[in-house]
């Protein structure tokens, strides 16, 4: 079962680390899910500032605009896609995941769709 | 069970005789389909099979390995008849050779008894406080969902839907069915019996509605945690959660009057208290008290077993029960602990010690619109001889109270404060 780790991580330097994670912690981390045959995917996102959002009304027309800017702490910072067996082999992984040390991971299961 | 038993009674007391069969059944047929759903239909069939077969035919040799094999077989059919489940069956096959042929059952053969896992399904922290109570009381006490809606005070279709989110959930987010290991059981277990609490709590003191106790849902609290302290001999938290919800049920008889109103603790008619329940609860404290540090479950039963020892009020060993709530905070600081401390406290050094206390905590949030805090404060000021402001404390609480025999009570507290 695929579930998705969305990495909600406290503000992140440029260097990718936060006050209560460093690099190494998540190179270790990636390194983990990899050797653990788990990780299907994932990624982390540049900053927040570089982010551009659009729209496609009713008639098609599209509306870009900067941003969002997030005030709240719950900005994704990056995500994880694992496949294991079942939910709480999902949250142990999350709950190892450095962003969740002062941040939060929220676990979404991947859409079943019978494939 | 005999042939009467299902032939003779009332359609309400045979499902009574079928519920504990129910959550064993039920939880050995989520183990082996691993769908909380179909497993409660082909439980539900059985037992309606049973219910018109066995009058006729007589009651088969193992009526449990009758109904666990009759269930099964339905819920195979049901699996290769529904297309959307086929692939999972070949799943369950392949599975089960894994696993093993399932031995023949038996004449008399015990079941295998399931019912842990589900215990920690039903109680899994990824699921709603709210639904965690509402499942273990559907699939654990085999109640049916108006009457889980009933002990949530909530409409049937409310509860209807409540139920299904979760075991939507549990299904779709594939929240698994299993005994956390040894290493998780310290973070899980207290959820389990926060649960049992919770149900507990609501029986023992309603939040609502039109009586002060409602004794079927203190019951089948008491029932589970029997049945967890079974599956889990070893947890002394478990033992120290059944010992507290004995030796505070014991007194169920004196805790209201003839017209439901609450009588109060120092009012109490102690000969009415069950004393054989009492004898119970405090052979299950010393497992809870023996081996190790104490949980929160077994120093709140200690104190409880205080109460029940003493005589009277007076007669009650207040330090022992001042220290121990000391103990009980230290494990759990929260203000509701420190707000009964704060009462022991009265009783030992007098009202303006303990009203002393209790005005520290008039800022908690977790006591705004608590009444027993008003209610405490009010019986203080009162024993003080302040009037006024005792009748302006139990207005508070008769804002806040929320079943009509502690209004009746109050009602009159603040008559007699007035007069």
């Amino acid at each position: 079962m695929k579930y998705m780790l969305l990495i909600q991580a406290n503000a992140v330097g440029a260097d990718g680390a936060s006050a209560d994670c460093t690099v190494e912690d998540w190179m270790a981390y990636d390194k983990e899910v990899t050797e653990a045959g788990v990780k299907v995917s994932g990624e982390s996102l540049a900053d927040l500032v570089t982010a551009t959002t659009v729209r496609v009304d009713r008639d098609g027309r599209r509306t870009v605009t900067d941003g969002p800017f997030a005030e709240s702490r719950e900005l994704l910072g990056g995500f994880l896609v694992i496949d294991v067996p079942d939910l709480d082999a999902a949250l142990d992984w999350a709950a190892r995941c450095p962003g969740a040390r002062d941040g939060a991971v929220v676990v979404r299961p991947v859409a079943d769709f019978g494939g | 069970m005999d042939e009467r038993a299902a032939a003779g009674g009332a359609p309400a007391s045979v499902a009574a005789v079928f519920r504990e069969e129910h959550g064993r059944l039920l939880a050995a047929l989520v183990r082996r389909f691993g769908d909380l759903d179909l497993a409660e239909d082909v439980t539900a069939e059985a037992i309606a099979a049973a219910l018109e077969l066995w009058p006729v035919h007589g009651v088969p040799p193992n009526p449990g390995g009758w109904l666990m094999t009759t269930a099964r077989r339905r819920a195979v059919d049901r699996l290769r008849r529904d297309k959307a489940y086929a692939a999972r069956l070949a799943v369950l096959a392949v599975e089960a050779e894994r696993a093993g042929p399932v031995p023949p059952v038996e004449p008399g053969a015990e079941l295998p008894d399931e019912r842990l896992q589900l215990f920690f399904t039903c109680a899994h922290p990824a699921l709603a406080a709210e639904d965690r109570g509402a499942l273990t009381l559907r699939c654990l006490a085999g109640l049916t969902t108006p009457e889980v809606a009933r002990a949530h005070l909530v409409a049937t279709a409310t509860m209807a839907k409540r139920i299904t989110r979760a075991k939507r959930k549990i299904s779709e987010a594939r929240i698994p069915f299993r005994v956390p290991g040894p290493d998780e059981l310290p973070e899980r277990l207290p959820g389990v019996l926060q649960v049992l609490y919770s149900i507990f709590t609501e029986g023992y003191a309603a939040s609502a509605g039109p009586d002060l106790q409602r004794l079927d849902l203190a019951e089948e609290a008491i029932r589970l945690a029997r049945i967890l302290r079974r599956l889990l001999p070893a947890e002394r938290e478990v033992a120290g959660l059944l010992a507290l919800m004995l030796l505070v049920h014991a007194r169920r008889a004196a805790r209201t009057g003839p017209d439901g109103e609450p009588v109060l603790l120092d009012e109490q008619d102690r000969a009415r208290w069950d004393h054989p329940m009492i004898d119970e609860g405090r052979a299950v404290l010393t497992t809870a008290l023996t081996g190790g540090p104490v949980g929160p479950y077994a120093v709140e039963a200690a104190i409880a077993a205080l109460h029940d020892e003493a005589p009277d009020v007076e007669r009650t060993d207040w330090a022992q029960i001042v220290a121990l709530y000391d103990v009980l905070l230290g494990l759990v600081p929260s203000p509701v602990v420190a707000l009964n401390r704060a009462v022991a406290v009265a009783m030992r050094d007098g009202p303006a010690a303990g009203l002393a206390l209790l005005d520290e905590l008039t800022d908690e949030a977790q006591l705004r619109g608590y009444h027993p805090f008003a209610m405490a404060r009010a019986d203080l000021l009162q024993r003080l001889g302040r009037r006024r402001d005792a009748a302006e404390a139990y207005r508070t609480a008769l804002a806040q109270a929320g079943t009509e025999p502690e209004r009746a009570f109050l009602r009159r507290r603040i008559a007699a404060v007035e007069m």
